[in-house]
């Protein structure tokens, strides 16, 4: 019964979460395409697209197309890489055929097989290659998690947790089997319920035999050398038992268990561990119902929906109010499989940089975040550090076996960054003027080699004399600058022109050069260093700067209380 | 002597933004019986460079590493790629912190980087490598009467003692390749400034004007076309400009062209795979 009342409330859980899921597609606001949309306008607008899918021929045989190859077949997965097609094969149907077959053998197997027994080859030797399936795809996801060094450095709880859960299942299955083959207990109920005979003589018959070929573990142990008991008892078992019973040898995963659990059955039956396993067994297989829209168990209903649209190819988004919720289920789609972040081409800044959200598995996750609106000032900023070193190349999006659109995602995540106050830095910068940044600055440590000992400057241009000391303030630097060439009014544009950059440098004021309009306008063309008679590196100088105000400032740095320097000037500029 | 051999590294933009550079440039060097090697690689580290110097050299240095493993020297069509890739192996041989920190990186994953590993621009490799006499056996319908504004793009060319790719106050690589095609080169005072890319997104407001100043230059000199032979050039003179300049504005009409497009047309290959459209015949 409480069993029964746990089972129901695991799948109302379960039921809610997905509602809830569902839901938070149409509400997730990600892109500019979500403004001003209503969830009603969102969801009908899907709604639609949906109906579309289903009653065009076309559609629906790319659909049909993309669910038998891509669901059922998954060869995008065996194109990828055989052992990970395997892993998730055996996975997914070890996992959906136990669900059929077992969970609920009243439902589907026993209608359509009515001689159906859970005890019964070939449904016993099924299970138990089943269970091997499973546990051998956990095996492999492990290690895989384990020798991948990008993997290793980005598995979460959360991924442990999906492979703990599904072990679980599996191992206190194969275990209460184990502990059911051999209970001397078990056998004398099921005796009393279903042998037609109660003559103590029979049930010792039976007891032999079964203690000689189902390894029961009573003791004392029966006497298995008389072949005319033996005889008898195999007698009854074909009566009574083996309509329901194969010997337990099927049972590949359990039955070696079963036999080094064999001399402590007593034991055991006295502990009632059959019934505590049961309890286990059935407990977490509900945890995992309750916990399918919580975890990533959620992809199972998502994927097929991003497989299919991705199989639509670009009509898929025609709709414009449609892309914020494709990108919001492409967010619940992800299986932190870490496959994008392997081919990502950015990923070798991540080894100096130690901002996970360069990697997109992890910006996904903050990203998701972001768009609930739960992510804090600090988590924003390191988010959209990661998004804007992101090239665009489309490599993530190429790979992912989810078929989320990521690049889509990353676009939209860098215009809803940019739009809600944290830029890339030629966009924040702006903020403040330069006299401000360098009262920033004094408050700020020179370096956080703590936090990012790779970060910390190798060559150190602006730091040695020796960079300015030819520097004669000629100004051909400046005369060949092409941005400085297109202002009528140098000192109000650009703050300064390069060779007065050059000249703070000289006088060791690096701090009040880095907020200036010329070091951001910079265009990298390197006429100035080409130019300089003096050799001095200019364009690297200017480089260098950017780089201190990227590893020195964040958007989100407060003003100093004491704002004399430039009064009421602190406010922000578009 | 064998055929050549590069590691075609196309940069991260190339594939997904412009894949007629990507086709055209394979079908140029087929002809010129040139082999390319494919390997999945990571991005050179130009756009981390604002952000952060030692992430942008081991980035370029862990590219400069996969081609050394393979024994090949690199080719690549972007001259933003080709300046980094560059800027890395000169920090590389001139820095021994850097070097330390880098190799140390590397070395994780089996690789190293070591002095000499070759990069070449397709310009460079067309001039040095292939030969431009090997290239001009192959015109077979020269472009004439065709008047070429030549693009240099920064990155490559600037600095010169870094980039080794040609005189950098007086280069002649590129005109010297357009020529080849039979297209007359126009002299234009601006043709080694910045296209305005490297601000595109981040002041538009420069990006734009500097690309207009040198539309209007080449126009004056008289040019029909503007020849490029770098992925983000390409991108600011050709969707950039079609998408943000008022197209009624003298020499904002101006038609932007890949150099392989140029050669590939001269060498008569079909348009689709140049990624051209048939009214560029006509031109």
């Amino acid at each position: 019964m409480f069993l029964t009342y746990f089972a129901y409330i695991s799948l109302m859980i379960g039921l809610a979460g997905v509602l809830y899921r569902v839901g938070r597609w149409f509400i997730l606001p990600i892109g500019s395409e979500a403004e001003k949309v209503s969830y009603g306008t969102r969801s009908m607008t899907a709604l639609r697209a949906l109906a579309a899918a289903f009653f065009h021929p076309c559609r629906l045989w790319i659909m049909l197309q993309s669910f038998l190859l891509e669901i059922l077949l998954q060869l995008h997965l065996y194109r990828q890489s055989r052992l990970r097609w395997i892993m998730h094969l055996f996975l997914f149907y070890g996992i959906l055929l136990l669900l059929m077959m077992h969970t609920f053998d009243d439902e589907i197997t026993r209608r359509i097989f009515p001689d159906y027994a859970s005890t019964v080859n070939p449904y016993l030797f099924l299970r138990n290659l089943l269970g091997i399936l499973v546990l051998v795809g956990v095996l492999i996801a492990l290690i895989r998690r384990r020798l991948d060094p990008i993997l290793r450095r980005t598995t979460h709880q959360a991924d442990r947790l999906l492979l703990i859960m599904l072990s679980g299942i599996i191992l206190s299955g194969v275990l209460l089997e184990a502990v059911q083959i051999v209970s001397p207990a078990l056998f004398d109920q099921m005796v009393q319920d279903y042998m037609g005979s109660d003559d103590p003589e029979d049930i010792a018959s039976l007891k032999a035999f079964w203690a000689a070929r189902f390894d029961v573990g009573f003791t004392p142990a029966p006497h298995i050398n008389d072949a005319a008991i033996i005889a008898e008892g195999r007698n009854l078992h074909e009566d009574y038992c083996a309509a329901c019973h194969s010997r337990p040898r099927s049972a590949v995963l359990s039955y070696p268990l079963a036999l080094s659990l064999k001399p402590l059955a007593v034991y055991l039956d006295h502990l009632r561990m059959e019934t505590w396993l049961w309890y286990a067994h059935y407990m977490i297989s509900c945890l995992a119902l309750a916990l399918l829209p919580f975890t990533k168990l959620f992809h199972l209903l998502v994927i097929p929906i991003t497989l299919m649209t991705r199989a639509f190819g670009d009509s898929a988004s025609n709709h414009a109010i449609n892309r914020p919720t494709r990108r919001a289920i492409g967010l619940d789609a992800c299986t932190h499989c870490g496959v994008c972040s392997q081919h990502c081409a950015v990923a070798p800044v991540f080894q100096v940089i130690p901002n996970p959200s360069i990697l997109p598995s992890e910006k996904l996750g903050g990203l998701a975040r972001s768009a609930a609106g739960g992510n804090p000032p600090a988590k924003q900023i390191r988010l959209s550090e990661g998004s804007f070193i992101c090239t665009s190349c489309g490599r993530c999006t190429r790979w992912c076996p989810s078929g989320i659109d990521l690049q889509d995602l990353w676009a939209a995540s860098r215009e809803d960054l940019s739009r809600n106050g944290y830029p890339e830095p030629h966009g924040w910068i702006r903020r403040h003027q330069a006299v401000q940044w360098s009262e920033i600055l004094k408050t700020m440590p020179e370096t956080n080699a703590a936090q990012d000992p790779l970060r910390q400057p190798t060559v150190r241009l602006t730091d040695a004399p020796n960079t300015f000391r030819a520097c004669m303030q000629c100004s051909t630097c400046t005369n060949v600058c092409p941005v400085v060439a297109l202002s009528e009014d140098p000192q109000r544009d650009l703050d300064m022109t390069p060779q007065q950059v050059m000249n703070l440098m000289r006088l060791q004021l690096k701090e009040t050069a880095l907020g200036c309009r010329m070091v951001w306008d910079c265009v990298t063309c390197y006429k100035c260093q080409e130019h300089c008679p003096q050799g001095v590196r200019v364009a690297d100088v200017l480089y260098e700067l950017r780089n201190e105000a990227c590893r020195r400032l964040n958007p989100d740095r407060p003003m100093p209380a004491d704002e004399r320097i430039v009064p009421g000037a602190g406010a922000k500029r578009s | 002597m064998g055929t050549l051999q590069y590691l075609y590294f196309p940069g991260c933009k190339l594939i997904p933004f412009l894949p007629q550079y990507d086709r055209s440039l394979r079908a140029l060097l087929a002809a010129l019986d040139v082999t390319l090697n494919r390997a999945e690689l990571n991005c050179c580290g130009y756009p981390v460079r604002h952000l952060d110097f030692t992430a942008a050299m081991f980035s370029g240095a862990r590219v400069l590493a996969i081609a050394a493993r393979q024994g090949v020297p690199l080719l690549t069509p972007c001259k933003c790629c080709y300046g980094n890739l560059k800027h890395a192996d000169y920090w590389m041989r001139h820095n021994s912190e850097l070097r330390e920190r880098v190799n140390g990186l590397l070395k994780k994953e089996g690789l190293n980087w070591y002095a000499g590993i070759t990069v070449r621009h397709l310009l460079s490799a067309l001039s040095e490598d292939i030969g431009l006499d090997r290239v001009r056996l192959k015109i077979q319908r020269p472009l004439k009467e065709l008047k070429v504004a030549a693009h240099y793009g920064c990155h490559a060319l600037r600095p010169g003692d870094v980039t080794q790719f040609d005189n950098p106050l007086a280069p002649t690589l590129f005109e010297k390749i357009v020529a080849v095609t039979g297209a007359e080169t126009v002299e234009w005072p601006l043709r080694l400034d910045c296209c305005g890319h490297p601000l595109w997104g981040k002041n538009n407001r420069v990006s734009l004007a500097l690309m207009q100043r040198k539309l209007a230059d080449a126009g004056a000199a008289g040019a029909r076309i503007l020849a490029n032979a770098c992925t983000y050039c390409q991108i600011q003179f050709d969707s950039v400009r079609r998408e943000c300049l008022d197209p009624r504005k003298q020499f904002n009409d101006l038609p932007a062209v890949l150099v392989s497009q140029l050669l590939g047309f001269s060498f008569g290959l079909p348009l689709h795979t140049l990624g051209l459209t048939s009214d560029w015949k006509q031109t």
